[in-house]
């Protein structure tokens, strides 16, 4: 080949566009034998893997003495025993006008979760029918799971032909049901093939023997779909990915363009702060850029030094993105995990992550007849439209106005896998927002509110032993965690409520009743006390307990012995006490019942702050 | 955008991420060129910075001589922080291609060493230059590859990715190994380092070299620790390599392009696939069981 056609040839095959497919297909209905055909007759096939097809269509094919198309697919050793395929697997080809992805999934229903990865980034979904079975419930489930992901535009390949003879009445039958089921979504564009995979009948060239079909085979539509997006807002979006800052000369702002353009010169703001910016210039690698646009991975700087971290927005108008920490989602389900209103979980959408818990399922979408009825638990492979709040507000989109800014998943927080995939419908606000009416405000809702749970930690032990310095130092780190909480000491509560009660055995049992009476309002209202008082009586402490549910109640035993309390006497009270000047004082003349089955008993002598504040964290 | 600056744009996306959400990536640098292109990337990625994670290149100790020459003229080039990791026992025994079997020889070498020095330097992330086109158990590989906490790496049981969206979350001891290539195809990697000017391994190009023909193939006779089998004679010939591994396992082919205009012509009209030269696809154990034990 001469320089110059090699020259012209790269120039073209550089400027390909790229075309993203999902195929979803039922057991047996062709799908792996159709990308194979596609593949082969595409050329993308080497012949030393047509060699090794070859061999293994004889070992395990199930084609006689024919090539096994789908034996090119089906990767894994578990696959090509059973016959199926269970994960995605990503196939690429090029023609002369396109490079195309396949992203090539299961159709059994207990891999739904494998054909949702696979169909998130596609522009278009091939759904594939035996004309046989028609349409089966696993057809339903793909056109639920493409309407799901936002494709818009399906291709509908009745398959298997050859085996009716590539008798018009049978494809028409599967086609107009198949659309009659589609009019309930919102498609854009669907068109229907009647085809045969293995014999390559209208896969790459028009099928003579179906010259009733009036359309095109199925390549020439991918390599034809138009894909550009039309009629949505093109203001720019760039999430902040990461912060370049080699010196103090260069502040980069990268991320990948969501949306729209820029240009140098262009005036910017930044959520969540709303400042307002120019775009001084624009990188990609050490390349200057005069203008960047959608998908893009750039570097943005700014005319002037503002704070800008990893998770902000980069927006060319205030109003596009929206801010808000409630908001109406869809979610599926992807994990074998029962997923619970209440619960925490992460949230990433984007650049953000943040934390959520899922305040109400509104409902459970069912996916073979698209009715709605009610949950309590969020299943594997369903799909459920929720409410749910965050720990902070994040910008977002509607899914359906701008992908990159509408989807997220939910990671789980203790196996760290992935959860939900779940895109937003709109967000929340408290004002207008009836769904909070629904249910009574009660101590789980109060919880929910506050986003974390009530307890009281009682802290009991002699005089000295360091109960209010530990409940202090407790009472700091949960407030930096942003938790709320309340002490109750005598301080607060001598002077005040129970000013009237002196210090016979009568009145410290009614000190300790109100006491734990007073937490019990407090732990109900959402909120986490800690209880400062020696309580010395076993019998008394079990009172309070029993106000209690058991996950409520701590019961936090200070053990440090009387020869230190007594060392430490803070109060000059060990030393009065010994002098006969106070009376029934506990360790001195009055007796410390040693907890018997404390949640924690902690060493003051030989434990830090710190370690005691973690330790007891463990059990909120 | 064209499909290549579409990839690209992916491939950078994949680094920054890495970057912002986990502590002490690194960059498995093979020298071959799906390498040479993931270096390119990176570094665009983090210009004018430099790059924020170093290179580790586990040595098998029988890669060609010109790689390793190339690959400290890289290092030089770029001022990289290249670490090179070689399994330690593995050397004492004197484990090598020829006495060992290839996929043994590969174990140990190259799966073996590889989670020595993930283990050794606490590595969270390995970023490696594998496609999804080159194999097909690669072909059901995440971005995001999770393995656990002793390396393995679980087909069936593989986290959901979605979107653009990647959940980098890890427990103790568990690691990634991430491909920022992995929509890349063999023409994809051509064409880039055709339009970005990208120096690979001269290797790659045609020229006549010192061979040997074995069983249908032919290896280049690198050194003298190659040992001949009875009517073998060495010749010179007109060859190049479309992968690069270590010598006495990676086989030529009969070419004469010498530069990548040509190289991308040959394949445009090639019949054979990228990884027939590499003899560790073919023996017994298959690229999903290596993968299983920690082969990235």
């Amino acid at each position: 080949m001469a320089n110059a056609s090699i020259n012209s040839l790269l120039e073209k095959k550089n400027n390909l566009t790229l075309l993203r497919i999902v195929s979803c297909g039922s057991v047996d209905d062709g799908k792996s034998t159709l990308i194979g055909r596609l593949l082969y007759d595409t050329k993308m096939i080497f012949s030393d893997q047509i060699d090794t097809l070859k061999l293994d269509s004889k070992k395990s094919g199930t084609q006689g003495n024919q090539i096994d198309f789908a034996l090119l697919v089906d990767g894994l050793s578990s696959e090509k025993e059973q016959g199926i395929t269970i994960d995605v697997a990503y196939r690429y080809f090029t023609t002369e006008k396109r490079k195309f992805i396949i992203a090539d999934t299961p159709g059994h229903e207990e891999y739904t979760r494998n054909m949702v990865t696979g169909s998130s980034l596609a522009d278009v979904a091939i759904i594939l029918v035996d004309v046989n079975s028609g349409i089966l419930e696993q057809t339903l489930r793909h056109i639920n799971i493409c309407n799901f992901m936002g494709i818009k535009k399906l291709i509908l390949v009745v398959n298997k032909m050859d085996t009716v003879n590539y008798n018009q009445k049978k494809f028409d039958n599967v086609k107009t049901r198949f659309l009659d089921i589609c009019i309930n979504f919102d498609f854009n564009q669907i068109v229907s093939i009647p085809a045969s995979a293995l014999k390559g009948e209208n896969i790459i060239l028009k099928s003579i023997l179906m010259p009733w079909y009036k359309g095109d085979p199925l390549l020439h539509i991918l390599e034809n779909l138009n894909i550009e997006e039309t009629g949505l807002s093109k203001s720019f979006i760039m999430p902040v990915q990461y912060v370049n800052r080699p010196n103090s000369n260069f502040r980069g702002y990268c991320g990948l363009v969501s949306n729209g353009q820029i240009k140098k010169g262009d005036s910017i703001y930044i959520l969540p702060n709303k400042t307002k910016a120019n775009i001084k210039d624009i990188f990609c690698g050490d390349e200057s850029l005069h203008y960047a646009k959608e998908s893009k991975s750039i570097t943005l700087l700014l005319n002037k030094n503002v704070s800008v971290s990893r998770g902000d927005c980069i927006v060319s108008n205030l109003n596009d993105l929206k801010m808000s920490d409630q908001f109406e989602v869809n979610l599926f389900w992807l994990s074998n995990k029962l997923g619970h209103v209440g619960r925490e979980y992460y949230l990433k959408l984007n650049t953000q992550t943040v934390r959520v818990t899922i305040s109400n399922i509104k409902f459970k979408i069912n996916i073979n007849d698209n009715s709605k009825t009610t949950a309590k638990t969020l299943k594997t492979n369903n799909f459920y439209v929720c409410n749910i709040r965050s720990n902070k507000s994040i910008w977002y989109k509607s899914f359906i106005k701008n992908k990159k800014c509408g989807s997220f998943i939910l990671i789980d927080k203790y196996s760290n896998s992935t959860i939900a995939a779940g895109t937003i419908n709109h967000g929340l606000r408290r004002s207008d927002n009836l769904s909070y009416q629904t249910f009574t405000v009660d101590k789980k809702a109060r919880r929910l509110l506050n986003n974390h749970s009530s307890k009281v930690f009682w802290f009991t032990g002699l005089s000295g032993s360091g109960k209010s310095t530990i409940a202090n130092s407790f009472e700091k780190y949960l407030y930096q965690l942003g938790i709320r909480t309340y002490i109750l000491d005598g301080d607060n509560i001598r002077k005040g409520l129970n000013h009237d009660l002196g210090f016979t055995e009568t009145d410290r049992i009614e000190n300790i009743r109100r006491v734990a009476e007073i937490a019990k309002l407090f732990v109900d209202a959402g909120i986490v006390v800690l209880t400062s008082f020696i309580s010395p009586f076993e019998q008394d402490r079990q009172m309070a307990r029993s106000l209690f549910s058991s996950d409520d109640f701590v019961e936090v035993y200070l053990n440090t012995s009387i020869e230190i309390c007594e060392k430490r006497d803070v109060k000059g009270l060990y030393k009065a006490a010994r002098e006969k000047k106070l009376l029934n004082f506990t360790g001195i003349d009055s007796p410390y019942e040693v907890p018997k089955n404390p949640d924690f008993v902690i060493d003051t002598e030989k434990m830090t702050l710190n370690d005691i504040n973690v330790l007891l964290m463990s059990k909120l | 955008m064209n499909h290549l600056e579409k990839l690209e744009s992916e491939s950078i996306h994949i680094f920054r991420e890495v970057v912002s959400e986990t502590k002490n990536p690194v960059m498995l640098y093979s020298i071959g060129k799906d390498s040479a292109v993931m270096l390119h990337i990176a570094i665009k990625a983090f210009f004018p910075a430099p790059l924020p994670f170093k290179l580790l290149h586990v040595d098998t100790g029988w890669k060609f001589q010109e790689m390793y020459k190339f690959r400290d003229y890289i290092k030089k080039k770029h001022t990289l922080e290249l670490i090179v990791h070689q399994n330690e026992n593995g050397l004492k025994e004197n484990i090598n291609p020829f006495d060992h079997g290839s996929s043994n020889y590969t174990h140990i070498m190259k799966t073996e060493a590889l989670i020595q020095a993930i283990n050794k330097y606490k590595y969270e992330v390995a970023f490696a230059g594998a496609r999804r086109d080159e194999e097909k158990s690669r072909s059901k590989e995440r971005i995001f590859s999770f393995r656990s906490a002793n390396h393995q790496w679980d087909p069936k049981n593989q986290r959901a990715e979605l979107w653009n969206i990647y959940n980098t979350k890890l427990n103790y001891n568990e690691t990634f190994r991430v491909f920022p290539l992995s929509n890349w195809t063999e023409l994809d990697i051509w064409q880039y380092i055709y339009q970005e000017n990208i120096e690979i391994v001269p290797l790659y190009f045609s020229k006549p070299r010192m061979c040997v023909e074995r069983k249908g193939s032919i290896f280049m006779v690198d050194d003298d620790r190659m040992k001949l089998h009875e009517n073998e004679t060495v010749k010179l010939m007109k060859i190049r390599f479309r992968t690069l591994g270590c010598y006495p396992l990676t086989s030529a082919i009969i070419s004469s392009a010498n530069n990548v205009e040509e190289i991308i012509s040959e394949l445009l009209i090639t019949q054979f696939s990228e990884r027939q030269g590499r003899i560790i696809d073919h023996e017994n154990s298959s690229m999903e069981e290596k993968k299983i034990n920690g082969y990235f």
